[in-house]
């Protein structure tokens, strides 16, 4: 085995690792400040893929696609706060994810209904097909543009979160929502903003991997699962956690595939468990 | 999980109303209702296999149950203790020739010590950290299911231990036909029944549902809330496994989607459905959740819409699930 | 479409349709469940996957099975009696699958099971029916329900098994002196194909310079690509199924594979080929049972798609779907031969019967009841050089049915 191998393995890895990043970010945020288990998450992801399709079909660009679908989506996503998660906010956890699981339902089957049981082709846009020579590999250029606007992602919502009053208002609300209640700040507003926003960012990652995975109502199952192993290694509430946990999660892949790439999805879970066990609340986890 | 109620084990309501003493009848005499009941089912749904169904998923949910509601701990890993009793059992059978009652024995001691395990690894965690251990957990069970696969049959699943006959006190009874299969599998769950409801009603009952109200009141009222967890931890797996060892006896198949983390998710969804921390309500929700399933799906192929939105509507209007709801209102 | 499908399966549960208004209340204690009367229709199950990644696969079969039913009953049924065909969904799960064709079987009284997609959820239901002496005819791709260890008197392989489509697929696709990489779906079904490629690939001269395992249903195979690049083959044999196929021919696409490498599968999948679009599947070359073109060259081809296209609004049989037409086809032929539905005269009638009823001569093996039949290779086709929207493929070669290219009995583990 040549280092050139490792090298191009261990970016494949970062590469993954931007991928599932992404996909974990909407459902880590909505974890970390509303404590709502969103098992709806894959789903939405799916959607996301089938928006951003339809929008880049009417309009014939790629880029209306992946603007205008996840702002579409997360749209969406308040409705169903406002709908079906506000009333839940007070009850046990279970609630939520009893609730969303079986918008999970709804969600994979409207689809087959309206778009069928085929997948649906999600041709690459022509500006970044082909691969690009790294020195030490090929690489297809769609999958470095993803990276870049992983990047340009957690950078807005780093800014957002930190550098903003609404961003404080955020993490305060996670922190004591009663204490901002008495405050006199909106909480619910700040809530329906947050769950649009990690609605939008799973539309995203669905729209992104539209391109790279084929768009089948299915597609989502997955990545809920692997968005919450990202969210869990991380920690939950923390953006920063999640960051390297996907890029480890990402690298853990790539190295094992180095050996025994079989052992790609079970090797997730054993580093969850591993670190889990460890440091029982993730990475980058308060304790109590 | 701390707005459950609990009508059935500590009823809050003084029994002076009529119907609170209806409901203080029902749970001195739950598990002979319950058999009762049991005994009806086949003739009222639309098949025996259905049936038999109900009795290997009301077990699993309220083995589950036993640990979700009562102790308060959400696993998504006991689709492991369920797939270990199913393919310990016909592992025994098929490959080493051991009797029936001897594999299913088995089947639910190994569950148990797989239960030990798991568990004693993970109750270390808690909240949702505990679910996602046991979904780990559970996975690399699942992979060992996959891979070892001159034992289990790997994704083919396990094949070729079909019980053709059953031998009780020099009869034998045969065990293809649908009728005498479900009341042999219904002996197993009313052992279960028993067995659930005679744990609940011991001061171990009452200190698991001590740790769910309140663990840090629990351990200052001096109970060792880590072997408790971990007790029920391995009692519900045992009861998990049982089930397993039914599903094996039942399909004579192993499939390995027993191991899946689906068959842990559709665990949780049956006990909610029918209303966790009550006694019934985990065989309530295993009968509505497969009902709904055979009905809704040969009515159409999109029945997982209906299904999908049945649980919303439950989530919103009818959090205490079926039997939790049914129970509020003949309390009030 | 599915609506059509829906319609279809609503029409045979009519009797049970009143039913579903009803909540699960005790409205249902209630209700009698009437026993089914005895009539003298002939009841075949057909538990397939409606639901999950391979729904669309299995709609197909739900609309070639239907066909095959409607011509028989047409031309006054089997033996004077009406066929009945009772769809159920399997939901892709051997337990779900084991338990709907226990409830065939049980309930609905059938007098055989023709169906299930995937080698796992043959298996289940082969286990169920083997135990109580049901036909089983089984329309999905496996080696192991070949071997003696799994054998049912009753049971008959109507899909091809890896074994015979690999062999088919390397000889045409691979050359002597090629060297060969194999991405391979960890699970039976990729392992049997993987072992059906080696030995072809020994028979041919061509070399094996390495080989990756994936695990089933990877949504993702960049980390993968690398090491498969560096083996530096000049066929990358990718043996797994639906969407993994997709989803791995697609990635192999975007890394530039396809510039190095020629791609071969052992199955080429009509529904796949559709999701990712023809730029993705262009050039790659792979087996099948089944492929409307074939009407060119056989009359019976042509025949099925006429009857097809009618019934379904000018749609086209596909690949998988067509298994529905000549699993169902082949059972009744043999029930008409045996006169009636009587197991073991249809047994028998199976065992001796020689068909041909879409895809040229068929007849099932007397050791293993594998269905010998011709083997497809195919080609799928630049975007241009398409004729029409279902002119995905150009037929390569179409291998004759041939008892040689199968395992030989004894090998499968029968008396000789």
């Amino acid at each position: 085995m040549d280092a050139e191998l490792i090298l191009i393995q261990l970016f494949s890895g970062v590469a993954l690792g931007a991928i599932l990043v992404i996909t974990a970010l909407g459902l880590s945020i909505i974890f970390g400040m509303l404590g709502v288990v969103n098992f709806a998450h894959g789903a939405l992801f799916m959607v996301g893929a089938y928006g951003g399709l339809w929008v880049a079909s009417l309009t014939g660009s790629f880029w209306w696609g992946l603007l205008v679908a996840p702002i579409m989506i997360g749209l969406f996503g308040m409705i169903i706060e406002w709908l079906l998660v506000r009333p839940l906010y007070g009850r046990s956890v279970d609630d939520p994810l009893l609730l969303t699981f079986g918008l999970s339902y709804v969600l994979v089957e409207a689809v087959r209904i309206v778009f069928g049981n085929d997948g649906i082709p999600f041709p690459t846009p022509s500006q970044l097909t082909g691969v690009a020579n790294l020195g030490i590999g090929y690489f297809p250029i769609y999958r470095l543009f993803v990276i870049v606007v992983v990047a340009v992602v957690l950078l807005l919502l780093w800014l957002a979160l930190e550098k903003t009053k609404f961003g404080l208002i955020v993490r305060a609300g996670a922190r004591d929502p009663t204490i901002m209640r008495v405050l006199g700040v909106n909480i619910s507003k700040v809530w329906l903003l947050v769950f649009g926003v990690g609605v939008g960012l799973a539309a995203l990652g669905g729209v992104l991997a539209g391109p790279m995975r084929t768009v089948n109502p299915e597609m989502g199952s997955l990545v809920l699962i692997e968005a919450f192993v990202v969210t869990v290694i991380g920690g939950l509430g923390s953006l920063l956690g999640s960051v390297v946990a996907g890029l480890l999660v990402g690298i853990a892949i790539s190295m094992t595939a180095l050996f025994a790439p079989e052992l790609g999805t079970i090797v997730m879970f054993a580093l969850m468990a591993l670190i889990l066990l460890v440091r029982p609340r993730g990475l980058f986890g308060k304790t109590a | 999980m701390t707005t459950k109620s609990v009508p059935l084990a500590t009823p809050v309501v003084p029994a002076k109303r009529p119907s609170s003493n209806l409901i203080a009848t029902i749970t001195s005499w739950r598990v002979l209702l319950s058999i009762a009941i049991l005994c009806l089912l086949p003739w009222v749904l639309p098949s025996k296999a259905l049936a038999v169904n109900v009795l290997i998923y009301g077990v699993l949910a309220m083995g589950y149950n036993l640990l979700f509601g009562y102790t308060g701990l959400l696993s998504f890993g006991h689709a492991a203790f369920f797939g270990a009793g199913a393919y310990i059992t016909g592992i025994a059978i098929g490959q080493f020739g051991v009797p029936w009652y001897g594999a299913v024995l088995l089947g639910v001691v190994g569950g148990g010590v797989l239960a030990f395990v798991i568990g004693g690894l993970s109750i270390r965690t808690r909240g949702i950290y505990f679910s996602m251990v046991t979904l780990a957990l559970a996975q690399l069970v699942y992979h060992v299911g996959l891979q070892a696969s001159s034992w289990t049959g790997g994704e083919n699943g396990l094949r070729g231990f079909t019980v053709a006959k059953i031998d009780l006190f020099g009869v034998s009874i045969n065990f293809l036909d649908p009728v005498n299969k479900y009341y042999i599998l219904m002996v197993f769950a009313a052992l279960a029944l028993w067995f659930v409801s005679r744990v609940l009603n011991s001061p171990f009952g009452a200190a698991i549902e001590a740790i769910r109200e309140n663990e840090t009141r629990a351990r200052a009222c001096g109970y060792d809330v880590e072997r408790t967890k971990l007790l029920s931890f391995v009692l519900s797996g045992l009861i998990c496994a049982l089930a397993g060892t039914m599903s094996a006896l039942h399909l004579a198949f192993v499939p390995l989607d027993v191991l899946h983390y689906q068959t842990s998710g559709m665990i949780v969804m049956m006990t909610l459905l029918g209303g966790a921390s009550s006694f019934f309500g985990p065989f309530v929700g295993a009968f509505a959740f497969l009902l709904m399933e055979d009905v809704f799906s040969l009515w159409t192929s999109h029945w997982q819409i209906i299904v999908g939105s049945i649980f919303i509507l439950f989530v919103l209007f009818l959090p205490k699930g079926i039997w939790g709801t049914f129970l509020a209102k003949v309390i009030r | 479409m599915s609506d059509k499908i829906d319609s279809l399966i609503r029409r045979k549960i009519s009797r049970r349709a009143a039913l579903v208004g009803l909540s699960a209340g005790a409205s249902f204690i209630a209700m009698p469940w009437v026993a089914r009367a005895a009539d003298d229709t002939i009841r075949i199950g057909f538990p397939t996957p409606l639901t999950g990644p391979y729904a669309a696969e299995a709609k197909d079969q739900v609309k070639s099975a239907e066909l095959a039913v409607k011509l028989v009953n047409d031309k006054g049924g089997v033996a004077g009696r009406k066929v009945e065909l009772l769809v159920r969904d399997g939901k892709l799960n051997g337990g779900e699958a084991a338990t709907r064709t226990l409830e065939l079987i049980e309930k609905d009284k059938v007098h055989a099971v023709v169906g299930a997609l995937s080698s796992a959820v043959q298996l289940a239901v082969n286990e169920v029916t083997r135990a109580r002496g049901v036909i089983y005819v089984s329309i999905s791709q496996s080696d192991t329900i070949n071997e003696v260890k799994d054998f049912s008197k009753y049971t008959f392989h109507e899909a091809l098994n890896p074994h015979m489509t690999t062999a088919a697929v390397a000889r045409h696709a691979i050359k002597k002196g090629n060297k060969v990489a194999h991405l391979v779906a960890d699970y039976a079904y990729g392992h049997e194909m993987l072992r059906g490629f080696k030995r072809a690939l020994t028979t041919i001269g061509a070399e094996s310079v390495g080989e990756l395992l994936h695990p089933i249903g990877a949504p993702d195979y960049s980390t993968l690509m690398p090491r498969l690049r560096a083996m530096k083959p000049d066929v990358l044999c990718i043996s797994n199924f639906g969407r993994d196929q997709a989803n791995s021919i697609k990635q192999a696409a975007d890394f530039g594979m396809k510039q190095q490498m020629k791609i071969v599968v052992p199955v080429l999948l009509h529904n796949q080929r559709l999701a990712v679009g023809p730029e993705v599947f262009e050039g790659v070359v792979g087996g099948a049972n089944y492929y409307w073109e074939l009407e060119q060259q056989l009359p019976s081809a042509k025949a099925f798609n006429d009857a097809f296209r009618a019934a379904n609004g000018g749609a086209i049989p596909t690949d998988y779907g067509a298994y529905g037409f000549t699993g169902i086809s082949s059972l009744l032929l043999a029930m008409q031969a045996a006169g009636g539905p009587d197991t073991d005269k249809v047994v028998a009638a199976l065992e001796g019967l020689k068909y041909d009823v879409a895809k040229g001569a068929q007849h099932y093996r007397k050791c293993d009841h594998q269905s010998v039949q011709s083997v497809l290779v195919l080609e799928s086709k630049k975007k241009a050089d398409m004729k029409s929207a279902n002119d995905f493929f150009k037929i390569v070669e179409n291998e004759k049915p041939s008892e040689d290219v199968l395992r030989s009995c004894k090998e499968l583990g029968f008396p000789a």
